[in-house]
């Protein structure tokens, strides 16, 4: 009885904060103005504008999900051979923008993007280039988190033992420890891909309006356009695709490596 | 059994890690399809030389001679040797086939080869059928031995063993002593063996290399190891012993204790002081006034196979073994038979230091 009623407060919490709001979203999803049932607000999704959005949210989150991963994994590699004392600095240094607020983080690179700014040569300000360099900055942190764990579990022994048995360092890398990071790779994939594909507020400084991505447009229909019915209806659609990224990690992170963070 | 051809040496091998030394000027010859081992409590450099051997890790000086080449540079891939790691370190993504495949499939065999080798493999070290089995289902007995025959597929020259039975249960290590006895003998490579438990040492090698802080102590065939030790620390690691303080009278002449007792060993010259090795098995114990000195029992523990007693004698304490049983507090007599009593010169004593290289003569006195 007792560990139940210490277990209250977070069952309020959820019960309040995620269940009760879930049901007000799938209520409204699934009906229109008038509170009759329809499954319109979800075929939306396939209409002209939403399509496009969704089509370039995945193709956009996609792309930083590859660039994080072809970043993450050399630098794991590195993270993993290095000294104790300069692996913990290296670390720290990846973690550091994590403790910074993200929307302030995102500013920051608009300022520094825009016209006038200091990388206002590159002309990217208000392109999916920029949004997409948005969330590779801002998500980084969370494909290099669970793929160097993954990573500094392999038992050195592991990669002697290969190498004893006549393998070359590629034969290693192929071999034993990309098979053995995998886990932790398709953490970091999910945990960059499923915030990229939902943002709104990366592609709003970065893109200006002008990169409009499945998340604006759900935003969009809560706000400006007042159509809560058809702004659940998206996010419902999203939901499966977070659904179905959750269940492709759950297949292959069996020890847990992601929620690490 | 072996063979009286050099096949590895090791010449005037240091490292150290982070100014401690753990190697110093060591060398070693390892004779072909010999089953050397090299025994030593922790710290004490047998696996530094394992891994040197191994091509993990490079030493200071000093060079590692294969069969009169040089590959003390030649990293661990392209080496003719293999290695069973003491945590097993079998792919944990790969089933019992595959991991004994790996080294097969790297040097590019055919897969009729390979799977024939598998089969043999397995049937060597008693796992027939386990081709399919995952890795991490399989007891720390059944890993050990996969990882002993994911190394001999590969027809190395020489098996490199790192501790392999010590995470394994008493029982099961006893029985894997005497399977990799079998082993060595029905495949004809050279085994070196590292391990800190002398019974290991004593029942599998041929030759036995006692080490201690980076230095030989003593290499023999285990009989002479345990019957003939060099130094005080051998006599100490290799099974119980008891140590005293004597003084060589003359020839064939020893004072223990205050009593002098008849010796076999000559040429220590006279009244010099020495260290004298008595196996507790190696003491008869009698009725008072029967033996070479009298003394009282002061404890009494069976362990098994017999009683280990203690004996008050002469101001000293004399562990004795016996399969007779004397209460605590009885009266009793000591003997020992002089081939039983075993002289070695103290570390002082420079130019008669017991061990035969003579660069371990000034480490061994900072050590004592």
């Amino acid at each position: 009885m007792m560990k139940k009623l210490f277990s209250a407060p977070f069952i309020i919490f959820i019960l309040v904060g995620t269940l009760i709001p879930m049901g007000v979203v799938a209520y409204y999803g699934l009906t229109d103005r008038t509170g009759a049932f329809t499954v319109e607000n979800l075929l939306a999704v396939f209409s002209g504008d939403h399509l496009k959005a969704l089509m370039l949210s995945l193709l956009l989150s996609l792309t930083a999900t590859l660039l994080c991963l072809i970043m993450a994994f050399p630098l794991a590699l590195i993270l993993k051979n290095s000294k104790i004392g300069k692996k913990g600095f290296m670390i720290f240094i990846f973690i550091l923008p994590m403790w910074m607020n993200f929307v302030l983080r995102t500013m920051a690179w608009q300022v520094l993007l825009e016209k006038n700014g200091m990388l206002g040569f590159l002309g990217i300000i208000n392109t999916p280039v920029a949004v997409v360099l948005g969330m590779v900055y801002d998500y980084l942190p969370f494909m290099v988190l669970p793929v160097y764990n993954a990573m500094a579990r392999i038992d050195d022994s592991l990669i002697e033992a290969a190498y004893d048995l006549g393998a070359s360092r590629n034969t290693v890398l192929s071999k034993v420890i990309l098979p053995l990071t995998v886990p932790g790779i398709v953490s970091g994939i999910t945990m960059v891909f499923v915030p990229s594909l939902t943002t709104f507020a990366i592609s709003n400084m970065l893109g200006g309006g002008k990169v409009n991505l499945i998340g604006n447009i759900i935003e969009q229909e809560f706000t400006t356009a007042s159509n809560w019915n058809l702004g659940s209806g998206l996010s419902l659609v999203m939901m499966v695709f977070i659904v179905i990224s959750m269940a492709f990690m759950g297949k292959f992170d069996k020890n847990g490596e992601g929620t690490m963070i | 059994m072996a063979k009286d051809t050099t096949l590895i040496q090791m010449k005037d091998i240091s490292k150290s890690y982070d100014g401690e030394i753990v190697l110093d000027e060591f060398d070693l010859n390892i004779r072909e399809n010999e089953f050397i081992t090299l025994l030593g409590p922790s710290g004490c450099g047998k696996t530094t030389t394992l891994r040197i051997l191994g091509g993990f890790t490079k030493p200071d000086t000093g060079k590692v001679i294969f069969e009169g080449t040089d590959i003390t540079d030649m990293p661990a891939n392209k080496r003719p040797l293999n290695t069973v790691f003491q945590k097993y370190s079998l792919f944990p993504h790969m089933n019992v086939a595959e991991n004994i495949a790996f080294g097969l499939r790297i040097s590019g065999k055919s897969a009729a080869y390979i799977n024939d080798k598998i089969k043999y493999a397995l049937k060597l070290v008693n796992l027939a059928g386990y081709e399919n089995r995952a890795v991490t289902s399989l007891s720390g007995g059944q890993q050990q031995r996969i990882a002993i025959a994911r190394a001999i597929v590969n027809e190395p020259r020489v098996l490199l063993l790192d501790e392999p039975l010590g995470a394994l249960d008493l029982k099961l290590r006893q029985e894997m002593q005497y399977e990799l006895i079998r082993l060595k003998n029905e495949l004809g490579i050279t085994f070196v063996y590292v391990t800190h438990d002398q019974e290991e040492a004593l029942t599998m090698s041929d030759t036995v290399v006692v080490m201690n802080k980076g230095y030989i102590q003593q290499m023999g065939t285990p009989e002479q190891i345990y019957n003939e030790p060099e130094n005080a620390f051998v006599a100490d690691f290799i099974g119980d012993s008891n140590i005293f303080d004597g003084i060589m009278i003359e020839d064939r002449v020893v004072e223990i204790c205050g009593h002098k007792f008849p010796c076999v060993d000559e040429g220590f010259g006279r009244n010099k002081p020495v260290d004298v090795v008595i196996r507790p098995e190696d003491i008869i114990i009698g009725k008072p006034g029967q033996g070479m000195i009298d003394g009282v029992v002061t404890s009494n523990v069976f362990i098994g196979v017999h009683y280990e007693m203690c004996v008050e004698a002469g101001g000293s304490e004399w562990l004795c073994q016996n399969t007779r049983s004397f209460p605590v507090g009885t009266e009793v007599s000591l003997n020992v038979e002089p081939e039983n009593i075993q002289i070695m010169n103290k570390p002082q004593s420079e130019d008669e230091e017991a061990i035969s290289l003579e660069e371990v003569l000034g480490e061994e006195q900072q050590e004592e």
